[in-house]
């Protein structure tokens, strides 16, 4: 067999046949292998279904790879919504040329973390593109997830009085990601915080199935999630800057990119806005799972400065926390 | 991280501020030349938590916000010959010039590309010798020195289609030329702390010689910065303005020298255009004729037409000092982060850009 991916690979004929074969024992389940046009499956209540792209560069990274983040990443969207991820879709747009080393690594940690996740890989697809036309390996995925009863998770429930957790460390992932940019490149003994999320909700959901908001902040960083959540729950929040927890490490990367964590992406954290009561209980079942062990109340939401997320500094003034404007870039100087 | 957490320090901040609150009395204006000084006072609420007799100023000091406008026309000019490849820090390739911006050029089909360094610039030069690769040379002395480097490596290799567009300039000229034009009275100069590792803190003596006004030399961290204002208004009170180093892991008093003899050996004085100041003599850097076959300006015809700058934008009075963002009519309505009018809603550091993000403190 080559040991380079080639246009050949997807043209639908036997070179790509091979390679698909040689896919299915990675992800093997009974819905997958039938093979056909679409998966069949039963399922009842409530659906929550969601897709995301996956184009991180570069597609190894400390901690985890595109493969890693394409289940973690729609698991945690679907979670987010408090549903149990059942199946996802799995397609691959491959640039011409990637080693087929580098594409059954990245199915190794996909199986693994599916595995880890619970879900199913029920259809696929693949791609190959000229040189070019896209950069090593992109992936998609979407999921299907169904929702327990009497959960009502949404950016826009958000009450007066209200606490704000935080699952753990903030910053992780695009630090990790950074530090192997071309031009960019630095040591940092913090890996990507890649992670499904579903149990950690799960957790939580025992714990109090009335939770207000939840999200993973992702691209955009906490400081986005936060502002999403006023804005579209048209309340305040305030939160203090010394409860955040940032990794030493993270913070020294930052500092050297001009770079505020606030707005640095993660991708195994959560942000959950919580009624003030039910807060000692999420926060005890949170602490522990092992992807909430670093839970804390970071804030509250606030009947002033509505749509406004304001910080308490460590020095206590207070500041205004917007949304993130364009690509985060280095400072010059 | 060393030397980050020391100087966040909550319980060091608060003591340098009950420290400031009973040594300061006079209503003094602190100006806080650097952008990096700006961003850090906004970040960490500091401005809330000083007495309401020292008023907080920002200077001239973001490298993109001063770029003139005719200079960023440049730039672009040089991005449409064709065959020519444009490498920049980031932050520039978003200011307005006249009537565009690289980003614009690039999206017009100029080839753009946003760099770290020097070295990414030499790279790209390196990989296609069929291209002429001109490097856009901003920011004051801290940048200088490694444009100087890249010129020198550029020689040493026998580079045949590097170049650098010089639009460098230097802190002491320009702070000289904000206290001549006399329109805002200043009491106290927190000067800047990159720099100031390049240059030291002897060349600010003539701002406490010559024009009696204190200056201390600050790091970035809040701890820093407090520092900073605490030895300006025991200077001011005391009657004794000189020069102090509130940055001592950073800077000291002769600079670094190394660099300084990089920056020499390439780079002569001369004028530059800063965005509404004008030309300040004495505060450019401009590349020697040694090193001429690198000078963008000398191997290029750079056809631009006579600048403007946009109706209704301030920036040039918010950079000296004169005006706050929040005087401008376009501040929050047409000009914003996503689109500014002028540069210092550009740049992270220009002070329109932080009063945005991160509000207005306490209104002062």
């Amino acid at each position: 067999m080559e040991d380079k991916i080639l246009l050949a690979h997807g043209s639908g004929g036997k070179l790509m046949h091979d390679l698909i074969q040689s896919f299915l024992p990675d992800l093997a389940n009974p819905i997958l292998e039938k093979m056909e046009d679409s998966a069949v499956f039963n399922v009842s209540g409530k659906l929550a279904f969601t897709t995301d792209s996956y184009v991180v560069n570069p597609i190894f990274f400390p901690g985890g790879d595109i493969g890693r983040l394409a289940v973690c990443g729609t698991v945690n969207d679907l979670a987010m919504s408090g549903a149990k991820p059942l199946y996802l879709s799995l397609s691959f747009i491959i640039e011409e040329g990637l080693p087929i080393a580098d594409l059954k690594k990245i199915l190794t940690s996909i199986k693994k973390a599916a595995a880890e996740a619970d879900v199913k890989i029920v259809t696929g697809d693949t791609k190959v593109v000229n040189k070019g036309s896209a950069d090593k390996l992109f992936v998609n995925t979407a999921g299907v997830g169904s929702v327990p009863e009497g959960v009502n998770i949404s950016a826009s429930n958000a009450k007066v009085g209200d606490k704000v957790i935080l699952s753990g460390n903030i910053g992780d992932h695009g630090v990790a990601v950074l530090s192997q940019r071309e031009g960019l490149k630095f040591d940092t003994p913090v890996p990507s915080d890649c992670a499904p999320l579903h149990k950690l909700v799960a957790d939580m959901l025992a714990a109090a199935s009335n939770i207000h908001c939840m999200r993973d902040p992702t691209r955009g960083g906490l400081a986005t999630t936060l502002n999403d959540f006023a804005e579209k729950s048209n309340v305040g929040i305030r939160i203090e800057e010394d409860k955040i927890p940032v990794a030493k490490a993270v913070l020294a990367a930052c500092e050297l990119l001009g770079l505020d964590p606030l707005y640095i992406a993660n991708e195994g954290k959560l942000v959950a806005v919580v009624p003030a009561k039910y807060t000692d209980a999420v926060l005890f079942a949170m602490k522990k799972n092992k992807y909430g062990r670093n839970a804390v109340i970071i804030g509250e939401v606030t009947a002033e400065h509505s749509q406004r997320v304001v910080m308490k500094t460590t020095l206590g003034a207070s500041r205004i926390v917007d949304m993130p404007v364009g690509e985060l870039l280095p400072r010059i100087c | 991280m060393k030397f980050v957490e020391e100087y966040r320090d909550p319980e060091l901040g608060k003591k340098l501020l009950k420290r400031i609150h009973q040594r300061s009395r006079k209503h003094i204006k602190l100006m806080e030349f650097c952008g990096g000084h700006t961003m850090a006072i906004f970040k960490h609420g500091l401005r809330q938590l000083l007495p309401a007799n020292i008023e907080m100023l920002s200077g001239p000091g973001c490298p993109v916000c001063v770029t003139a406008g005719a200079d960023i026309d440049k730039a672009i000019a040089l991005g449409r010959i064709p065959n020519v490849i444009i490498t920049s820090f980031g932050d520039m390739v978003r200011v307005p010039g006249s009537f565009s911006s690289l980003q614009q050029a690039k999206a017009e089909g100029a080839d753009v590309r946003i760099v770290y360094s020097t070295q990414d610039a030499l790279a790209i030069a390196r990989d296609d010798p069929t291209k002429a690769v001109v490097f856009i040379g901003i920011g004051f002395e801290t940048t200088a020195p490694t444009v100087a480097a890249s010129i020198l490596q550029a020689e040493q290799e026998s580079f045949k289609n590097y170049y650098v567009l010089s639009l460098h300039k230097t802190c002491p000229p320009i702070m000289k030329a904000i206290l001549d034009l006399g329109e805002v009275k200043i009491d106290g100069i927190i000067c800047p702390g990159h720099v100031s590792a390049i240059i030291g803190s002897r060349p600010y003596q003539f701002i406490a010689d010559d024009y009696h006004i204190a200056c201390a030399v600050s790091g970035f961290e809040p701890v820093d910065i407090l520092l900073a204002v605490d030895r300006l208004a025991e200077q001011i009170e005391s009657g004794q303005p000189r020069v102090e180093i509130a940055y001592r892991r950073g800077v000291k008093e002769e600079g670094n020298q190394p660099a300084l003899r990089l920056m020499d050996s390439v780079f002569e004085v001369g004028e530059a255009n800063w965005r509404g100041i004008g030309t300040v003599p004495g505060s450019g850097l401009n590349i020697k004729e040694k090193y001429a076959k690198f000078n963008a300006e000398k191997k290029f015809d750079i056809k631009t037409t006579p600048a403007r700058e946009p109706k209704g934008c301030i920036c040039g009075a918010v950079l000296r000092g004169v005006s706050t963002p929040n005087d401008c009519k376009l501040f929050r309505k047409t000009c914003t982060p996503e689109h500014p009018v002028g540069p210092c809603m550009v740049s992270s550091e220009g002070s329109c850009a932080t009063y945005y993000q991160y509000g207005e403190g306490n209104g002062r």
